[in-house]
């Protein structure tokens, strides 16, 4: 029965279609020739007609159906639409339609339409998806659509994709002038990146001026992907230094400033991690709407757990042990110890699930860079906590004494200065400074009792590579190692990269044994 | 008392382990006893490695796991090609791991080591080289106290995580293992385990004399000053980084005994025994015994394992708590470690 159908309206087609047919998209499409409904697919598309997409999504979908007399019908939940007007059709006679066939020809036809209609969508991210789909599809027949788009596109970026998707048709399409390809090359050649830099370079039958245009094109824009990939390098190796700075902070301080060689380190910062993880589960039991500020209310916190465990320790324990920094060693790895096992008896062995707040997810696009917020929001925390460290012992008078001591504990004692008390208070900040930068760590890495081991070396490296006793040399030490880290992972592999790193560690000791900023004077031998 | 407390723990060492595998024989201990103080024997060698460039020279090494390891990576590569095939694979030449890689043969460091001799050597020559080659970087550039420890420490941390990629040709993450035979006879028997404990019985009493021989002799006595004032033995026209040097790469072959006679009794050498809290640990049963005693790194060694044998079993939750508080305990209270008890009360009689 349908085959006898489809006879006929091949048959009706061949006589009395063809004239009518040729201006009316719809009687193209509900021929049977895949020519013909290919040419359908592309005139509707380009004719402005407000069915035009919901024809042809019904068309992918299988759900166009072509009835005799180029009846043209589209199949809803059961019920059926005229497709010419979008309207419910009446009395269908349902057994003399069929469904529209595809092959694929007509399949690409339909997504470079589809394509093109939503150049026209009112939502600005569609359009601006659709100039891209179009750009890279580099089909000289999306022409038409991409001129009659640019004349009503509002949005500046999308026009700018529009313009560049017009070169790649341009390049693409048989009959352009040869000034039209060189302005298109050069379009292309703005736009920089990798997809352009394809196109460019897959050019083929063109005039030589052109085709040199298009070498030196790509060309120039693999300088310009080199400086990008360049200043991305640099971001992630400023992200890895702000990772280490944060960890080395506190370290700095107490084994920096005060001689201490503290082995528990890693756990204040483990502390600040674990203090983090308690705020949230007591803003998502409590608050939930304080999610969002549950780093900030973090912050603080961890600095005084972890600074009150630290004045702790240094008066229960350290106080002990000063002028002995070897055996402050071996008090302070079993202290580590300790804390790792009640961190583990009270939350539990595996790792704990610390969330990120919505305004720290994400990423942007700048230029040829991509930067996620995290990443950038431990930059600046980093710069921060520093910044606050340097004032703080610049200009409090605890800062003040601090200093005092380091440099002459006997005349600062004689000055009057309680130098029990602001040893401990040194190490409270040290161990606090530690604890601010297990919030930040928790927010990249495993919340977990071990999180203290992974940091340890590195913050000793760090330390001493820049020079003890000099916060400034930290901070070059840390975003050094950070730069230099993943400058080598791409040219060596992650692990490798390290090793190296450590050799040149070792090796740069030797040169200077006391780091790149020594602090000079009689003080150091002893 | 010095004197005395060495032939008591030479003593101490061979007649227990003469006794342990004569029970051993007899039916009366159990082998994994025999395994067990095999391996605390290994420890004390390596023990007594730290106390001689700690407790004499100054030179505290937070790396020494790592000469310790490559000694048993050495004999753990003898032992691999002990396997023929009797792997899972069964390829003559290749190790399992080889194999499981797709390596078509034998990468050119691993020639010679079928031959049990050469094992041995490269177990102590390895460790030796490292640090003879470490050693002359840094005591040269005049790298000391904090600085050293924590480049030892990157030494040891940069082996670890060369280790642990598969492409080194050491078996990557898993190390070395499933270990069969030892000079031809099957490692798991009763006889080759006894025989393991008395060798480790024989090279730590061995090592224990040769470090007591170097830390008094002339040499042993500019060590110590060398370890007290560095810089006035240097004014003094001595050449402090050539002794220095001598005894770091004494001791780090030394460790590299320990190490390799340490894998045939546990059965397994992986990356792991490179971690740095390895090397700190073998530091604290030096501190826990008594620093620059040699007898005292022993004891130290043998009570710190031994207490963690028993904590892990009796109270598996809790023994890194008491573990904690030992080292924090020792380094408050005893500053001189346990052999620091009985010397002051010797020196309070005299």
């Amino acid at each position: 029965m349908s085959v006898l159908l489809r006879l006929l309206v091949l048959f009706c087609l061949a006589f009395a279609g063809p004239a009518q047919a040729q201006d009316d998209p719809f009687a193209l499409l509900a021929g049977d020739n895949f020519d013909d409904i290919r040419h359908g697919i592309e005139q509707l598309a380009t004719s402005g007609n407000s069915q035009a997409a919901a024809v042809i999504t019904a068309l992918q979908e299988g759900a166009l159906y072509a009835g005799p007399d180029a009846a043209l019908l589209i199949k809803q939940d059961e019920t059926w639409l005229d497709a010419r007007t979008g309207k419910p059709a009446a009395d269908v006679a349902e057994d003399a339609l069929t469904a529209v066939p595809m092959n694929n020809g007509v399949r690409r036809a339909a997504e470079a339409a589809m394509g093109s209609l939503e150049l026209f969508s009112p939502d600005p991210a569609t359009r601006r998806h659709a100039a891209e789909a179009v750009l890279k599809s580099r089909d000289a027949a999306s022409l038409p659509g991409l001129a009659r788009a640019l004349q009503t596109e509002p949005d500046a970026g999308t026009r700018l994709v529009m313009q560049q998707a017009v070169a790649a048709a341009t390049l693409a399409s048989p009959d352009a002038s040869e000034p039209d390809r060189l302005a298109a090359v050069n379009t292309l050649r703005t736009r920089g990146d990798l997809d352009a830099r394809a196109m460019l370079a897959s050019l083929t039958d063109q005039p030589p001026s052109v085709r040199e245009a298009a070498a030196t094109a790509v060309i120039a824009i693999d300088r310009m992907l080199q400086l990008w990939g360049l200043l991305q390098g640099v971001f992630y190796g400023l992200s890895l230094g702000s990772v280490l700075l944060l960890a080395a902070a506190g370290l700095a301080i107490t084994f920096g400033v005060m001689g201490i060689i503290n082995m528990a380190h890693g756990e204040m910062v483990m502390l600040g991690a674990y203090t983090t993880f308690a705020v949230q589960e007591l803003i998502r039991a409590h608050a939930p709407g304080l999610f969002g500020a549950s780093l900030f209310i973090a912050v603080p916190l961890a600095f005084l757990v972890s600074g009150a465990v630290g004045v702790a320790v240094e008066r229960g324990m350290l106080r002990f042990l000063y002028g002995r920094p070897l055996e402050t060693l071996l008090a302070t790895w079993g202290l580590s110890l300790v804390l790792q096992q009640t961190i583990r008896s009270l939350f539990g062995a595996s790792n704990r699930d610390v969330g990120t707040p919505q305004w720290m997810s994400g990423a942007t696009q700048w230029g040829g860079l991509t930067i996620t917020y995290n990443r950038l929001v431990i930059i600046i925390f980093a710069a921060l906590v520093m910044a606050a460290l340097m004032a703080a012992l610049r200009y409090t008078a605890l800062g003040l004494r601090m200093r005092a001591v380091t440099q002459n504990r006997r005349m600062a004692a004689s000055m009057g200065i309680r130098t029990p008390w602001v040893d401990a208070m040194t190490f409270g900040l040290g161990s606090g400074v530690a604890g601010m930068a297990g919030v930040a760590l928790s927010q990249i890495d495993n919340v977990s009792p071990n999180l203290g081991q992974g940091y340890i070396i590195d913050s000793f490296m760090v330390v001493v590579f820049g020079g003890v006793g000099n916060l400034w040399g930290t901070v070059v030490s840390a975003l050094t190692l950070g730069i230099v880290n993943k400058f080598l992972e791409p040219l060596a592999g992650a692990v490798l990269g390290k090793i190296v790193v450590l050799v040149l560690l070792i090796l740069f000791i030797q040169r200077k044994p006391r780091g790149m900023f020594p602090i000079k004077g009689r003080a150091v031998e002893s | 008392m010095n004197r005395t407390a060495t032939i008591l723990c030479l003593a101490v060492i061979l007649g227990g382990t003469a006794l342990l595998a004569f029970g051993n024989a007899t039916g009366a201990v159990p082998t994994y006893i025999i395994s067990l103080v095999g391996k605390y024997l290994c420890f004390a060698i390596l023990a007594l490695a730290v106390d001689l460039v700690w407790g004499f020279a100054g030179i505290l090494s937070l790396g020494h796991a790592a000469f310790f390891s490559l000694g048993g990576y050495a004999m753990g590569m003898y032992l691999m090609r002990q396997i023929g095939t009797r792997g899972v694979y069964g390829n003559p030449v290749l190790p399992d791991f080889m194999v499981f890689l797709n390596w078509k043969e034998l990468p050119w460091y691993w020639t010679g080591f079928d031959n049990p001799l050469f094992a041995i050597l490269m177990a102590t020559a390895v460790p030796g080289l490292l640090a003879w080659v470490f050693g002359w970087f840094a005591f040269r550039s005049r790298v000391s106290g904090v600085y050293l420890s924590i480049i030892t420490q990157a030494m040891t941390y940069a082996l670890l995580l060369a280790f642990f990629r598969n492409d080194m040709g050491f078996g990557g993450n898993n190390g070395l293992t499933d270990f069969k035979d030892i000079f031809g006879y099957p490692l798991q028997s009763d006889s080759v385990r006894r025989a393991l404990l008395i060798a480790s019985a024989v090279l730590l009493a061995a090592s224990l004399l040769t470090a007591r021989y170097v830390v008094t002799s002339r040499f042993g006595k500019v060590l110590i000053a060398v370890r007290d004032t560095e810089s006035r033995t240097r004014f003094l026209a001595y050449r402090p980084e050539r002794y220095k040097l001598f005894v770091f790469v004494l001791s780090a072959v030394m460790a590299g005994i320990g190490g390799a006679l340490y894998v045939p009794q546990v059965g397994i050498i992986n990356p792991s025994e490179f971690a740095p809290g390895n090397s700190i640990e073998a530091v604290i049963w030096v501190a826990v015994g008594g620093r620059g005693t040699l007898v005292g790194a022993i004891l130290g060694a043998i009570l710190v394992n031994a207490g963690k044998t028993y904590f892990t079993g009796a109270i598996p939750e809790f023994w890194l708590f008491a573990l904690g508080a030992l080292f924090i305990l020792v380094t408050l209270l005893l500053p001189k470690g346990i052999l620091g008890l009985f010397s002051s009360r010797s020196e309070r009689k005299s």
